[in-house]
C-alpha cells in the first residue's frame, strides 16, 4: 500500500478509531492480515502501551515479527501445532489424581469456566500471601486439592495445562495487576528487566526495548512479550514455557541463569506480562 | 611532531616488552575517547584470522550486529550496530583497538560487548551453560585475537 493510498483510505473511513487502527499497522514489522483465529475470534496484537511503559507506544505480540508463513500457522486451530498439547491437556483436565480422587473438573467445571483465569496472572494470592503464576497455582490446586504430585515447573504436563487455561482465555486483553500488594514484586522484576547481566553485559531492555524489530543475526527481534505463551516453536517442536524462554534469554547473554520458578523469574515474569496489558492473550502461539 | 615522534618510541618501547606477555585485560590503557594507542601483543594482528572470528559465533560474532559487505560470503548480518563499510576511513587503529576491547570507552552504555575484559560483570556465566563460572574468566577474546580484529577492519576502507 502506498502512502497515497493509505491516506486515502484514512479519509475515506473518516473516523478516529479506523485511523488509529491504520497507524498502528503501519507501524507493523509487515503489513499483514490481522490475526483472527478460526475466522471469528479476533486477536489485538498491536494497541497502545500501559500508562506505566515510558521508552514504548505501542505494545506488539511476537507474532507481529514472524515471518508470514509462522503468522499463518495461527489462523486456524487445525494448522496450529500448539493445540495438540491443548487437547492432551483437556483429557488431563477431566482425570483424577491424587489421594483425594478429584480432577481439576471436578472443582473448575469445564475449561471454558476458567476464561479470564490466564489473562489476570501472574497474580496476588491473599490467602497464600505471594505473587503466583499459572504453574504455581496448578501445582497448589494439585498438592493442596487433589492430594497430587507437584508437576516439573516446566515439564511437558504443567506447560500443556498452562496451555489449555491460556486457549480458553484467547482474545481476552492481558490485564495483569501491578500495584497493592503485587507491587513490590513488580518493581524487582523492573530492576531485573534493565539490569544487563553476562559476559555479554545485556538486559533484556537493551534486546526487546531499543533493537526491536532489528535483525541480530537471523533472527528479528520482538518485543519479548509473554501473551503468546506457551509457544509452539517450530526449532524444538513443543510447547515453551515462560520460566525456559526466560532461562534461554539469559544463558545467551553468557549470564549465570535463574532457575525456572524461582522468585526472580516469577517477579520477572510478572514485569514482563504487564508489559503486554491490552494485548489479546494468544497462546498456545506459533514462533519460529 | 617532537610529540608524536615521543609517542611512537614509547609505544615501541611498550610493545617490545608486550612481545614477552600480553597487555593484561585490566592493563590496558584508555584515551579519555577511549582509544588504545598500544598494540595489546606487539605482533602485528592478522586480517585473515580477523575477519573469521568476527564471523565465529562462538566468538566475535561481530556480524550479528554489523553488515559487512566485504563479508558477503557469511550467512545473515544483523542491524543492531552500522555498517562496517569503510569503518578505516572514520577511525584510526588505535580507536579501533579501543571499539573492540571496550566500545563503552568511546560510546557510554552501548549494547556492545566489550571483547577484552574479564571481571566487572553481574551474574557471569561460563560462557553459554547459563550456569556459574568454575574458574576465572577469560575474555571474549585473546588479546593476539583483538589484534587480528584490529588488522582486518583496517581493511575495510572505501576512500
Ligand atoms: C541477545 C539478545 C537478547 C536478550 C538480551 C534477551 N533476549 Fe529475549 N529473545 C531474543 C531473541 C533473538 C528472541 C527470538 C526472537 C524474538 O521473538 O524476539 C527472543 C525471544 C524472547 C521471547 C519470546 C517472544 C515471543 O513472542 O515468542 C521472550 C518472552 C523474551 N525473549 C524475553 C526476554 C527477557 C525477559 C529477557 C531478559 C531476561 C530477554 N528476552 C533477553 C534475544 C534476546
Ligand atoms: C550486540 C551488538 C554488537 C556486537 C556483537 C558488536 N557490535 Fe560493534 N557496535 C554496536 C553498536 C550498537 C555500535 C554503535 C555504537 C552505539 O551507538 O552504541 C557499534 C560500533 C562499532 C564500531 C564503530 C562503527 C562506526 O562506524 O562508528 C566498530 C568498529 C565496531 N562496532 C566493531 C565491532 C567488532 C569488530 C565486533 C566484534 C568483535 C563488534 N563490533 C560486535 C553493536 C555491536
Amino acid at each position: 500500500m502506498t502512502k497515497q493510498i493509505k491516506s486515502k483510505a484514512m479519509i475515506a473511513l473518516g473516523f478516529a478509531a479506523s485511523t488509529f487502527a491504520l497507524a498502528t499497522a503501519a507501524q507493523a514489522t509487515d503489513p499483514t492480515e490481522p490475526l483472527v483465529v478460526n475466522g471469528d475470534l479476533e486477536i489485538v496484537t498491536s494497541t497502545a502501551a500501559p500508562a506505566h511503559m515510558d521508552m514504548i507506544d505501542t505494545i506488539q505480540s511476537g507474532w507481529e515479527f514472524r515471518s508470514h508463513e509462522t503468522q499463518d500457522l495461527q489462523r486456524d486451530d487445525f494448522d496450529n501445532p500448539g493445540m495438540i498439547f491443548v487437547d492432551d491437556a483437556r483429557e488431563a483436565w477431566d482425570t483424577a489424581e491424587g489421594s483425594e480422587g478429584k480432577s481439576c473438573a471436578s472443582c473448575h467445571g469445564a475449561p471454558e469456566d476458567m476464561a479470564g483465569v490466564k489473562a489476570v496472572y501472574p497474580k496476588w494470592n491473599e490467602d497464600a500471601g505471594e505473587v503466583r503464576t499459572m504453574e504455581m497455582q496448578i501445582n497448589a490446586c494439585r498438592t493442596e486439592n487433589m492430594g497430587a504430585e507437584a508437576l516439573g515447573y516446566t515439564s511437558g504436563d504443567m506447560t500443556n495445562m498452562v496451555a489449555l487455561m491460556s486457549a480458553v482465555s484467547r482474545g481476552l486483553p492481558v490485564n495483569v495487576a501491578i500495584d497493592g500488594p503485587a507491587q513490590a514484586m513488580w518493581e524487582q522484576g523492573k530492576e531485573l528487566y534493565y539490569t544487563r547481566t553476562g559476559q555479554l553485559e545485556l538486559s533484556c531492555a537493551t534486546c526487546h526495548e531499543d533493537n526491536y524489530d532489528n535483525l541480530i543475526r537471523a533472527d528479528h527481534l520482538s518485543q519479548g512479550q509473554i501473551n503468546g505463551f506457551p509457544t509452539y516453536r517450530l526449532k524444538n517442536a513443543k510447547l515453551n514455557s515462560v520460566h525456559a524462554r526466560f532461562k534461554g534469554c539469559v544463558r545467551d547473554t553468557r549470564a549465570e541463569t535463574f532457575s525456572p520458578g524461582s522468585p526472580e523469574f516469577v517477579a520477572l515474569e510478572l514485569y514482563v506480562a504487564s508489559r503486554g496489558n491490552g494485548l489479546s492473550v494468544e497462546g498456545p502461539s506459533v514462533r519460529n | 611532531m617532537k610529540l608524536s615522534f615521543a609517542l611512537a618510541a614509547v609505544a615501541a618501547c611498550t610493545a617490545g616488552i608486550a612481545m614477552a606477555a600480553p597487555v593484561a585485560p585490566a592493563d590496558v590503557e584508555f584515551s579519555e575517547y577511549g582509544d588504545v594507542a598500544t598494540s595489546l601483543t606487539g605482533q602485528p594482528g592478522d586480517p585473515a584470522n580477523g575477519v573469521k572470528i568476527m564471523a565465529n559465533r562462538g566468538k566475535g560474532n561481530c556480524v550479528a550486529c554489523h553488515a559487512v559487505s566485504a563479508m558477503s560470503d557469511v550467512p545473515f548480518h544483523g542491524e543492531v550496530g552500522p555498517t562496517l563499510d569503510g569503518v578505516a576511513d572514520r577511525w584510526n587503529e588505535a580507536e579501533l583497538r579501543g571499539l573492540v576491547a571496550n566500545a563503552k570507552k568511546t560510546f557510554e552504555g552501548t549494547i556492545m560487548p566489550a571483547f577484552y575484559k574479564n571481571e566487572g560483570y553481574i551474574r557471569p556465566g561460563n560462557a553459554y551453560t547459563g550456569k556459574a563460572p568454575t574458574e576465572a574468566l577469560t575474555p571474549l577474546l585473546t588479546a593476539q585475537e583483538v589484534e587480528d580484529v584490529v588488522a582486518y577492519l583496517m581493511t575495510l576502507k572505501e576512500q
